[in-house]
Parts: structure tokens; sequence; C-alpha cells
């Protein structure tokens, strides 16, 4: 397949995609469990493929994500609260110092920006550190955040540890898909780029990229920075799809499921990232769903063990499962293409070619 | 006088918690001195050692109760290391984390599905939950128990690594993990008994921690884990003295910023601490040189 073909047919698979969201959403109900999972797993795509970015592609092992999406939700929440609602929502800091409101999207790029300029003075000390210290440091980052984000005295700015509510969210599910389908190709871009390869070399060995001429702290704080912008940017979609969001939210357990979706999606596969966080989501919000049933028969047996929470339990038995036994994940570090699964049944079958599920990239 | 009376109060809970931060750091500092390993599941073991405590003593007398829970969570641990980090050992050291991420959210899952979400009260302990007066303020006795209790079972512990056949494989397996193998130490042993120690520790740390705060939740052994790692690197990581100094210095500021009035930031703080050592003397306040560590 000539690179031209290649495209068009990426091209037409994700208008089909969009298309087939489309279609669906004027036939089920949207108060369907399967759009809960489509909206919140496109959120989620988005956020693991940028930690993907650092995790995955830089080799920077980072865990502050929870608090860069924190960073961006804020952003997006605070810029966007109509001024009529302000009362409200900040009834205990008498309507809050911000009395403007601007558009959705510049609110969202606002969140991102604000998220990526944390970053920066955040990597300016910690990006010194490796691996598990890196780790660390940034986790503590994060907690950071989010007790500032409560603290009474930023009250009329970030609402303290109250709920902030009523800002603009999105109603269509293609909205989600549209903006993260956008964002992670702007960083399949960044990935093919020169700077995704210096990437790469950075992962694989630093010093033998720093001999090839390859600034490691400019390239390194390149990528924290535009990873966690993305963050803040899906932390805003988070904000929209929750419609209403509290610091106390964005635990460092919300970093550690980003984590085990790239782990379990590939480290270094983007579209290992999009297709493990729709698998996720949709086990933990809505295919286990049954074992949350007391009163589960198989014929006239009585299931034993079944309660609220038990789905959690099997959950997070078969992540274990996963992290020990399938270490390299869904996709390793390879990415799903029509041209390898063409090729795949081209040497297979020998007649049968270009078929492939859809995948949305 | 009356500044000592005021902060009196912060400074006792500081040196009570401290030791209880000090007795889970020792976990987290040996075995990242032998493995490397961030054990992310270590707060969790210890969150379940108190619900262990908090649902046996509806079935059977605590002084039955306690004990049980200590083997228990020591064999938690013991079954931990084997089931999730063993497999892992010819692995990469992010795959160990990562298993270690697993294995937190495992247990934190399972202690919701247990409790059911609520947060369970843990039962008052004979003794050590009176109340007493120390130098004119009201405490409970615990408080005035957990620092001396920390020091004893420190000093019992360096005693066990300095002069025991198993305490000199340990400190060869953290000095050099592949000749030790090849010297004839069987790792595997060295290592369970490292997430023992540490295990047991935890459980004793928990049976004090838990008397003070009263609340056992899945997520409560979170925070005291992070600070805990946190003390374990101020004193310089793969040193027990270090993690306890560290976890008594972290256990008091904390408490004294509380007693400020930002209590907002006490959790900041520590991170914050953290960042500036991480950045200023990697290697702790006791930690030995090692060229690859930041």
């Amino acid at each position: 397949m000539s690179s031209k073909t290649k495209t068009m047919w990426n091209v037409g698979l994700i208008a089909a995609l969009l298309l087939l969201l489309f279609l669906l959403e004027q036939v089920i109900p949207s108060g369907s469990m399967f759009f809960t999972v489509l909206k919140k797993g496109a959120i989620y795509a988005l956020v693991a493929v940028s930690m993907n970015l650092l995790n995955g592609f830089t080799g920077l092992f980072s865990l502050g994500q929870a608090g860069f999406m924190l960073l961006g939700a804020y952003t997006y929440a605070i810029l966007t609260i109509p001024v009529e609602s302000r009362n409200s929502v900040y009834q205990y800091f008498d309507g809050g110092v911000i009395q403007f409101a601007l558009p959705v999207p510049v609110a969202l790029i606002a969140g991102g920006i604000v998220a990526a300029v944390f970053a920066y003075l955040i990597g300016l000390p910690v990006l010194r550190l490796k691996s598990d210290y890196l780790a660390i440091a940034t986790l503590g980052f994060a907690e950071i955040i989010r007790a500032v984000f409560q603290w009474d005295k930023l009250g009329p700015v970030t609402n303290g540890s109250n709920l902030l509510r009523s800002y603009p969210t999105f109603k269509s599910v293609l909205y989600p898909f549209v903006v993260a389908g956008i964002c992670i190709a702007l960083i399949v871009l960044l990935i093919n780029s020169t700077y995704g390869r210096a990437f790469k070399a950075i992962r694989d060995d630093e010093i033998a990229a720093e001999a090839m001429g390859i600034n490691l702290a400019h390239h390194k704080r390149l990528a924290f920075v535009i990873s966690s912008f993305f963050a803040g940017i899906s932390g805003g979609l988070l904000a929209m799809y929750q419609t209403s969001i509290q610091a106390s939210m964005f635990k460092s357990a919300m970093t550690y499921e980003i984590l085990l979706i790239v782990v379990i999606g590939g480290i270094g596969s983007v579209t290992g990232s999009c297709i493990s966080s729709f698998l996720f989501i949709a086990c933990s919000e809505w295919w286990l769903r049954f074992l949350d049933n007391e009163n589960l028969y198989i014929g006239s047996f009585h299931v034993p063990l079944l309660r609220p929470g038990f789905r959690k339990v099997v959950f997070a038995v078969i992540i274990m499962l996963m992290v020990l036994f399938y270490r390299r994940g869904i996709m390793g570090d390879k990415e799903f293409s029509l041209e390898k699964i063409s090729n795949f049944f081209r040497r297979k079958r020998g007649k049968k070619e270009g078929k492939g599920g859809a995948s949305h990239e | 006088m009356s500044w000592m009376e005021m902060n009196l109060p912060y400074l006792l809970a500081g040196i009570s918690v401290g030791g209880q931060y000090a007795l889970i750091a020792i976990g987290y500092t040996m075995v990242y001195g032998i493995l490397r390993l961030i054990n992310f599941a270590h707060g969790d073991i210890f969150m379940v050692a108190g619900l262990l405590v908090v649902y046996s003593t509806t079935i059977m007398p605590i002084y039955v109760a306690i004990p049980l829970m200590i083997v228990l969570t020591v064999l938690l641990g013991f079954v931990v290391e084997r089931v999730a980090y063993k497999p892992l050992r010819s692995a990469p050291r992010m795959s160990i984390m990562i298993s270690a991420i697993g294995v937190s959210y495992l247990l934190q899952n399972l202690a919701l599905y247990v409790t059911g979400g609520l947060s369970q009260q843990y039962p008052a302990i004979p003794w050590i939950s009176d109340t007493i007066q120390v130098f004119g303020a009201t405490t409970k006795r615990v408080t005035v128990i957990t620092p001396i209790l920390t020091i004893v079972l420190v000093a019992l512990l360096v005693l066990l690594i300095r002069y025991t056949k198993i305490g000199m494989a340990m400190r060869a397996a953290s000095k050099d993990f592949e000749t030790s193998q090849l010297m004839g130490i069987k790792i595997n042993s060295v290592i369970s008994t490292t997430f023992i120690i540490g295990s047991f520790l935890a459980a004793i740390g928990s049976l004090l921690f838990f008397t003070n705060y009263t609340g056992v939740t899945p997520t409560v052994g979170a925070m005291p884990g992070l600070k805990a790692f946190v003390a374990a690197v101020f004193g310089g990581i793969g040193s027990i003295p270090g993690a306890v100094i560290g976890a008594f210095i972290i256990g008091i500021c904390e408490n004294i910023i509380k007693g400020l009035g930002w209590t907002t930031f006490s959790d900041a703080f520590t991170f914050a601490l953290l960042i500036v050592i991480l950045l200023v003397k990697p290697t702790g306040l006791f930690g030995e040189k090692a060229t690859d560590k930041v």
C-alpha cells in the first residue's frame, strides 16, 4: 500500500466511525451504558496516550497525570461557568473573583496551557531525577496540587473544597471523540517527527542519545510539557463529562488507573493505549456490572460472593493476571494498522485483503 | 512556657505519628535496599492489618485477635512477594513497580468489597488507648508507647541484621544482588524474610496508628504509605536508622504545621521535602553513595 492510499483508508475509516457513532446516537437511548463507555473511554484514551508519550516513548516514568488533569479540569470549569450562575456556585466566596466566561474551546486550550506551564515549572527541578525517583516526585507534585486547590484562601478562584458545577458540558458522544481524536493525531504526528525519534533515542539509551547530539534536558522537558498539555485538555473533557468536579476526585488512584491502561495496551503503542482504555472503561463500568448483582442465579444455583464491589475485585484480579503473565500488553510496542492486517491476510489466504476492525486514531 | 503548653500536644502527636511512620518506613527501605523496588502495596498491607483487627475482634477476644492479625499480615506480605514480585525478578524494574501498583489496586478493591466502602471503627485496645497526662497535656497512652516501642523494635532489628546469619545475607544482597547469589546465598529466602519483617513492623505500626485514628477505610493506607516512603528517602534509602530518623522528623514537622493552622499543607510539606531532598542530597541523610540512583 502506498502512503497515499493508506492515508485515504485511514481518513475513510475515521469518517465511517464518526458516521457510525452519529447513527448509533440516533438509535440507542442516550442514557445507555454504551455511550458512557464511549465518552469516558475517549477521554481516558487521550490521557493514556499522553502518558504513553512520556512513559513509553521518552522513557520518563512520571506519575503526575492526575495532577495535570486536575489543572486542566479546574481551569476549564473556572473559566466557563456562566457569570449568572457564579453566585450560586461560589456561594461561600461571594461569587468568586472571576466575573467573565470564555467560550468552550478557548477554555479547553487554556486548561492545557495551564497544565503545560505548571509542567514546565515542575520539570525544571524534577526532570533531573531518574526512574522511580521521578515517579515518586511527580506523584508528590500531584498530591501537592490537589492539596493547594482545596485550600480555603484560594476559594474565590477554586471554590475551595466545594464542587464546581453548572459549566457547559457536551451532549453528543461525537464531541469527546473529535477533540480526543485531534489531540491524539497531533501526538502521533509528534511521535513520527524528528522530535519523536529523539524521544525514542532517549528512552533506549540516554548516553548514546546525548552523544548523538540530542539535548537531553530540552527534549525531556518538551515531552513532559506536551504530555501535560494533553493531560490538561483531557482533564477539561473529563470535567465536561462529569458535569461537576472536585479536587478530591483526582487522587493518585486515578494516575494508577491510567498507568494500568497504558500497561495493558502496551507501553509504547498509541493504538494499544486507545484500545485498552475502551476495554478498561467497558470492563470496569459495564461488562462486569452483573457481578455487583446480589441475586444472580445460574439455573437454580445462587451464585455466592456477589454484592456491590465484587466487580472491582474481579477486575483487579484480571489486571494483576495481565501484569504478571501478559506483560507486553495487547499491542506490545507495535501499532494497529490496516496494512499489517491486510498483509497478514494476504499471506495466509492469498486473496483476502483490506479487512480490519475500526480503530479510531 | 505557655507556648510549650500550647504546642506540646502537637509535638507529642508528632513523635507518635513519627514512630508509626518509622515502622512502615522500615518495610520500604529494606525492600528497596534489596530489590530496588518501591513497594506501593506496603501501605495497603498496613490498611489490611487494620481491617483484620476490626473484623476479628467481632468474633474473638482481643488478646487472640492481635497475634492472629500479626500472623496473617506477615503471611499476606509473604504471599504478595511470592505471587506478584517473584515471577518478575528478571523483568525490567518498571514491570515490578507496575505489579506493585496492581497489588495495591487489588488490595484496595478487595477492602472496598469487604467493607462496602464504609469507614470501619477500629476497636479500642485496652491499656494502650487509655487516657493519660503527660506534662499537663492529655493524650492516649499509645502516644508515649509508640516511640519507645519503635526504638526497641528498631534496636532488635539492627541487632538481627548485624549479628545473625540471615542479617549478613541481607546486607550482602543489598550490596550486590548477583554476587551474593553466586556466593551461595538463597536470595529468595532472604527476600521473603525481608517482606516478613517489613509486614510484621507494618502490622505493629497499624495497631498503634489506628488506636489514634480510628477510622479504617480502603484508601487509608495510601497516605501513611507514601509519607513513610518519603521518610525512607529522606533518611537515605536502604538505611534503617535513616528511615527512623526521617520518619520522626516528618511526623513532628507535619504535626507542628497542623498546630500552626496550616492543615492543608501538612501533606504538601512532606512531598515538598521529598523533592528538595532528592535535588539537594539524593542519597538522603545516611544513604550510601551510589552513582546510578538519581
